[in-house]
């Protein structure tokens, strides 16, 4: 019995400087299937499927679509194919309509050659229809919903005739119910004759909606598997190469007093718009804070507000008894504010800097390492670096002189947690700490955090990943449109329930 | 000086009247106003260029060299129009420098521009020194001429410019092709669209505009080309092109108010209240408004996202 | 687990050199400068021997020497140095300062006032002077530093206008000055002067004069200051990545308008030098004097750092001081700007290594990876 395949790409091997993407992998995915396409962070799946759309060139390898053997030089030529793909990061231009952005490359004229945009909105209405995407199409990009947003990103595809289409971790921005919409429209697109191909280190999802998932590891082929019959566990092992742990072990929390305050806070963007509206929420000594929330929500702002990147528009903050609501940000540090942020390139480390230097970033005007003087102890710095770098098994390659740019990202956020720690903070923000590592990284943070939580400091953890909250956390805040919508306690409510409530609905019970 | 006699020869009369102004208004802000679409049109495409100040000189030049060598082989009129060309063509030319070295290299943009400012100084004069065994270029007889009102043709060229670009900016495929480029350069190549061939195409065409802004300055404003005959228009222009958030209609405005600013200082010489300050006073007016008006107008918010980022492929 | 390293070739590890491309792209610039002369019919040969006077005060076409050229060399590269300076500490901030012109421009016109309105008191009325051009330098940065920080208004375009503000504005103070007539104004008091004897002596009467001295200390001042302190570790921070020296608590506001004003110091400094040192009287500038401009490529070749720009300043000191022999011999002097912003250009040629190398390794990769 043949199964036509609709795409076959075999032996691709890809480099980069100084990284080997994909070697030797070979992918199969059979017509009118959905294909999972599973691996961790620095798998490799990326950059497979880029090949697949034209964005970037295999070393070596053969691709063939429908049988027919084909050299996808660039998005043009996989288009052509009837390839489409999904961005994770959408592609889309924020001053553009909805529109603009689905004909861009192929705008409807008029014999003058002048763009015919009211032509364009009719296509796109009836495409909208067809699929039941429901989209406004004169509406601008930048002012609808992620989740619209993702609409407009399939849209795209579907303009351009695509009959494969590849999703790229398209959950990472969507709420419970919204990731429950896409696996529907995923179920549609596929009973109309399309191909899916869904690259996600989500076993659930591919529980939920794959047919078949071949799994990567550090660049290499493992296996494919038929998802059905194959359960979450084996996939995780597959992925990790070991078995792996989902409960985190932790004791019961020994909580204290209120260390940060946080009442009727009001942040504003940096175009001037309310993002966090009226928040309120308090942290203890001893206990893990989350904040559950689809991004978008405030939780940047919110971070921003407290760490006094953005001034605050209204309320106070409270730390240890110390209004610090305007306080400066060196201030905030010194009274014992310690902050992991979201962007670890743009707001923690410099990578030109070394480690020593890195490391000593937020207390490198004060004893020991500067004197009454302002002259710097670098040697000191050097040492207590050493120490940091011992102490978090930090792999640098030239020790406390290793430029900082030059660390993995999991060794770059060992740097920046051993730097906050190291100051001895009282309240400790945290987010999305295990973005884009690997499982060996993700679980030292983890147990780390867990370790500082048990000595006694109050932590704020904000994350994407509802996992990772309901593991990690002893209370769980939902934010939702900047506000704080229901506190529970970790046993006390489900994921579903913490869903709606990032939809906006309130649960009744537990604090608010 | 030159301007001064030129502006008196069109008329004693007419400089008495505001009305009277506007055609030495339009002479003044023609030039900057070219300059600065094709400033707009660069960054647009998300190329930072402040060699336009150079690319100006270098056009002047050679329109000047050009008009003065043709005149005395004896073209006549034609030689204007010939020598407008050909310091239009010049200054594309060497905008391929910056092309290369911000697209190609993804150089930092800002060094590569102040290398062809520096580059610019030193050739412009350099070739004087060829041609004319002097520190400026000969000294032709006849610029260009006004039309029945006064109003040089380099008005009308600006405003066809002006027409022009909008109209491809925002009614042709290419203008969103472009746009997107500075928008979000990603998304466009992710399309298909050459991202590198529509920079390119941006920088020598506000090039080309910046060598024509400057012959048209040094053809109606002056008898020869010298190190002080564009003084810091091209950073006016650039600057222009910011306070006038990178839209058309902005930019036009805002070209009108800093020109303006400057034919003051050559107009307040007809007012005799005015005459007893010294003339440094009204040579700083235009510098001044352009700083004033951008430190109220920040208008940092409006630039194209992807202005002045190298594209790097891939590196989403 | 170490894995051997294979030594790469000489001229890999050169290109990873950033002082050895500074050379490299110098030479680039005098080879396309020395063809350009000989394109036009001149001998470039006279250009180099223009230089080697400059440098060596010794005449290679009728064998004598005259040491007036070594001095004059040393004191062009006072002011080449200080407003490459200018520009460096700005860069090593993160800001882009080529408002150089202006800054020294300001420090120039304030120690010319100061120069002739100032107390007469030995000893004291020179340092009054240069300190206010110091001063003034400072104001003059720090104000572009302020706009910058706060109204994001852009540094490139603010310093250019400012330059132009400050050039008429010299022009408006100094007409006003005792004995000015349309270029010039009165002779300094001996008291205001930097003039050195000794140095007159040695040099055959050049114009190197006490400058030469704060040069040596502005030297040490920019490296201790970058290197070994407080402020210039925070102001490297901002300089490499703002957001995150902001998210550790520098203030980053206060970094930028200090370091523009450091920065703006230094240029006055050298406007302050050249006017009581090079000069008896005050100037009425009828246009740019270029140390400003100048200073960006000076900066650039040193790469920013203390010695490279030092080095560079010099060369451009030599050059500066080849320029009159050069039109002597037909060549017309302008060939050095164009030299200088060739550099410049080809600074870019920076970037495009670093393409080059990565290009380098990935192939080096692919071939390993593929072979297996």
């Amino acid at each position: 019995m043949l199964v036509e395949h609709a795409i076959e790409m075999i032996g691709i091997t890809k480099t980069f400087p100084g990284v080997v993407a994909n070697d030797n992998v070979t992918l199969e995915v059979a017509d009118r299937e959905v294909h999972a396409l599973l691996g961790e962070n620095g798998a490799g799946k990326s950059t497979l499927m880029s090949i697949l759309f034209g964005a970037y060139n295999a070393d070596s390898g053969t691709i063939r679509i429908h049988g027919k053997e084909v050299d996808i030089k660039d998005p043009n030529v996989a288009t052509d194919l009837g390839i489409g793909m999904v961005h994770q990061h959408f592609k889309l231009v924020h001053n553009y309509s909805v529109t603009e952005n689905i004909v861009l490359g192929m705008e409807p004229k008029n014999r003058f050659g002048v763009l015919d945009i009211a032509q364009a909105e009719k296509r796109v209405a009836a495409l909208s229809d067809t699929y039941g995407l429901s989209v406004d199409p004169s509406a601008m990009v930048e002012d609808i919903t992620v989740g619209a947003q993702q609409r407009v990103e399939i849209l795209k595809t579907l303009y351009r005739n695509a009959n494969i289409i590849i999703f790229d971790e398209p959950t990472a921005v969507l709420t419970p119910q919204e990731i429950d919409e896409l696996m529907e429209i995923i179920r549609r697109l596929k009973s109309e004759g399309k191909t899916i191909v869904l690259i996600t280190h989500k076993l659930k999802e591919i529980k939920a909606v794959a047919d078949r998932c071949t799994v990567l590891r550090r660049g290499k082929y493992i296996g494919t598997v038929d998802v059905p019959t194959v359960t979450e566990q084996h996939l995780a092992e597959m992925m990790v190469g070991r078995a792996v742990q989902f409960e985190i072990e932790k004791q019961p929390p020994t909580i204290g007093d209120v260390v940060l305050s946080i009442k009727n806070l009001s942040v504003a963007d940096s175009s001037g718009h309310l993002k966090v509206k009226d928040l309120s929420v308090d942290v203890h000594q001893g206990e893990i804070v989350g904040i559950a929330g689809v991004d978008g929500n405030g939780q940047t702002e919110l971070l921003y507000g407290l760490s006094g990147l953005s001034p605050v528009s209204g309320g106070t903050i409270l730390l240890d008894g110390e209004d610090i609501t305007h306080a400066t940000i060196r201030r905030r540090i010194e009274l014992g504010l310690g902050h992991i942020p979201e962007d670890r390139q743009k707001h923690g480390l410099v990578s030109d800097f070394t480690i020593s230097e890195n490391s000593v970033l937020k207390n490198y005007y004060i004893a020991p390492y500067s004197n009454k003087y302002g002259l710097l102890d670098h040697d000191r710095m050097d040492t207590d670096a050493e120490v940091l770098i011992e102490q978090f098994d930090i792999r640098a390659g030239r020790g406390a002189k290793t430029m900082a740019g030059s660390l993995s990202g999991g060794n770059q956020q060992k740097v920046i947690v051993a730097r906050e720690i190291h100051l001895s903070p009282k309240v400790l923000l945290v987010a999305q700490p295990t973005r884009g590592l690997d499982v060996g990284a993700i679980e030292y943070i983890r147990q780390r955090i867990i370790a500082e939580r048990d000595k006694g400091r109050a932590i704020l953890l904000i994350s994407f990943e509802l996992d990772e909250i309901m593991n990690l956390c002893d209370r769980i805040a939902t934010i939702s449109k900047g506000s704080i919508v229901g506190i529970f306690g970790q046993h006390e409510v489900t994921e579903r329930e913490i869903g709606l409530m990032m939809a906006g609905s309130k649960r009744s019970g537990g604090e608010v | 000086m030159a301007q001064q006699e030129t502006i008196a020869e069109g008329g004693v009369g007419k400089m008495s009247t505001l009305i009277g102004m506007i055609p030495s208004i339009l002479m003044i802000v023609s030039p900057i106003l070219i300059t600065a679409i094709g400033g707009m049109i660069c960054e647009k495409s998300g190329v930072v260029n402040i060699a336009l100040e150079g690319l100006m000189g270098i056009g002047a030049c050679a329109a000047a060299s050009a008009h003065v060598l043709m005149e005395a082989a004896g073209l006549g009129v034609p030689s204007i129009w010939l020598s407008l060309a050909i310091g239009a063509l010049i200054g594309a030319t060497f905008s391929i420098i910056h092309a290369v070295a911000a697209i190609n290299l993804n150089a930092d943009q800002t060094i590569s521009g102040t290398g062809i400012n520096l580059l610019a100084d030193g050739v412009t004069i350099f070739a004087a020194q060829i041609l004319f065994s002097a520190d400026r270029t000969r000294e032709f007889k006849m610029g260009m001429q006004t039309d029945a009102l006064g109003i040089y043709p380099t008005a009308y060229i600006a405003i066809a410019v002006v027409a022009i670009a909008w109209f491809v900016l925002y009614k042709l495929p290419f203008g969103m092709h472009l746009r997107a480029c500075g928008e979000h350069p990603h998304a466009a190549d992710s399309v298909g669209i050459n991202v590198k061939r529509i920079r390119y195409i941006a920088v020598l065409t506000s090039g080309l505009l910046a060598g024509l802004a400057g012959g048209c300055i040094v053809l109606t404003q002056t008898i020869q080309y010298t190190s002080n005959t564009i003084n810091g228009r091209g950073f006016i222009a650039l600057a222009a092109v910011s306070f006038g958030r990178w839209r058309p209609a902005g930019v036009t405005f805002a070209a009108f108010l800093f020109g303006t600013a400057q034919a003051f200082s050559i107009i307040a010489n007809n007012f005799p209240s005015l005459r007893v300050l010294p003339t440094e006073v009204f040579n700083i007016l235009p510098y001044v408004i352009t700083l004033v008006a951008l430190v109220v107008f920040s208008g940092k918010n409006y630039a194209p996202r992807a202005n002045g980022k190298p594209y790097i492929k891939g590196a989403s | 687990m170490k894995t051997k390293v294979k030594q790469e070739p000489f001229f890999t590890r050169m290109l990873g050199s950033d002082g050895a491309v500074s050379v490299l792209v110098v030479l680039l610039g005098f080879l396309v400068g020395t063809i350009l002369v000989g394109v036009v019919g001149k001998n470039p040969l006279n250009m180099y021997k223009a230089i080697f006077q400059s440098l060596s005060g010794f005449n290679i076409d009728n064998g004598k020497m005259n040491v007036r050229y070594i001095g004059e060399t040393l004191n062009y590269s006072v002011p080449f140095i200080l407003c490459g300076f200018s520009m460096a500490f700005a860069a090593r901030a993160g800001l882009f300062n080529i408002g150089g012109e202006g800054q020294y421009i300001m420090g120039l016109t304030v120690a010319q006032v100061i120069g002739l309105l100032g107390p007469t008191v030995p000893g004291l009325h020179w340092v009054v002077a240069i300190v206010g051009a110091m001063l003034i330098g400072a104001l003059w940065g720090g104000l572009v530093g302020i706009l910058k920080a706060k109204y994001e208004v852009s540094e490139v375009v603010s310093t250019i206008m400012l330059n132009y503000v400050a050039l008429y504005l010299s022009r408006i103070i100094c007409l006003q000055l005792p004995g000015a007539t349309t270029y010039k104004t009165a002779n300094y008091p001996d008291t205001a002067l930097l003039s050195n004897r000794f140095f007159q002596t040695i040099t055959n009467h050049s114009m190197l004069n006490n400058g030469f001295f704060l040069m040596l200390a502005a030297v040490v001042v920019y490296w201790f200051i970058m290197e070994k302190t407080n402020l210039g570790f925070g102001l490297r921070a901002t300089g490499f990545n703002r957001e995150a020296a902001r998210c550790s608590g520098i203030p980053v506001v206060r970094s930028i308008a200090i370091s523009m004003a450091i920065a703006g110091a230094f240029a006055g400094l050298a406007g302050g030098i050249v006017a009581l040192g090079s000069f008896s009287y005050g100037r009425i500038l009828a246009g740019m004097d270029n140390y400003g401009f100048n200073g960006i490529a000076v900066a650039l070749v040193g790469n920013n750092t203390a010695i490279g720009t030092a080095l560079a300043g010099f060369l451009f000191g030599m050059l500066k001081n080849a320029q009159a022999l050069m039109q002597g011999k037909q060549i017309p002097k302008e060939i050095t700007f164009i030299i200088q912003g060739l550099i410049v250009v080809f600074i870019a040629l920076r970037s495009a290594i670093a393409i080059y190398l990565a290009w380098r390794n990935k192939r080096q990769l692919q071939k390993e990876v593929l072979a297996k």
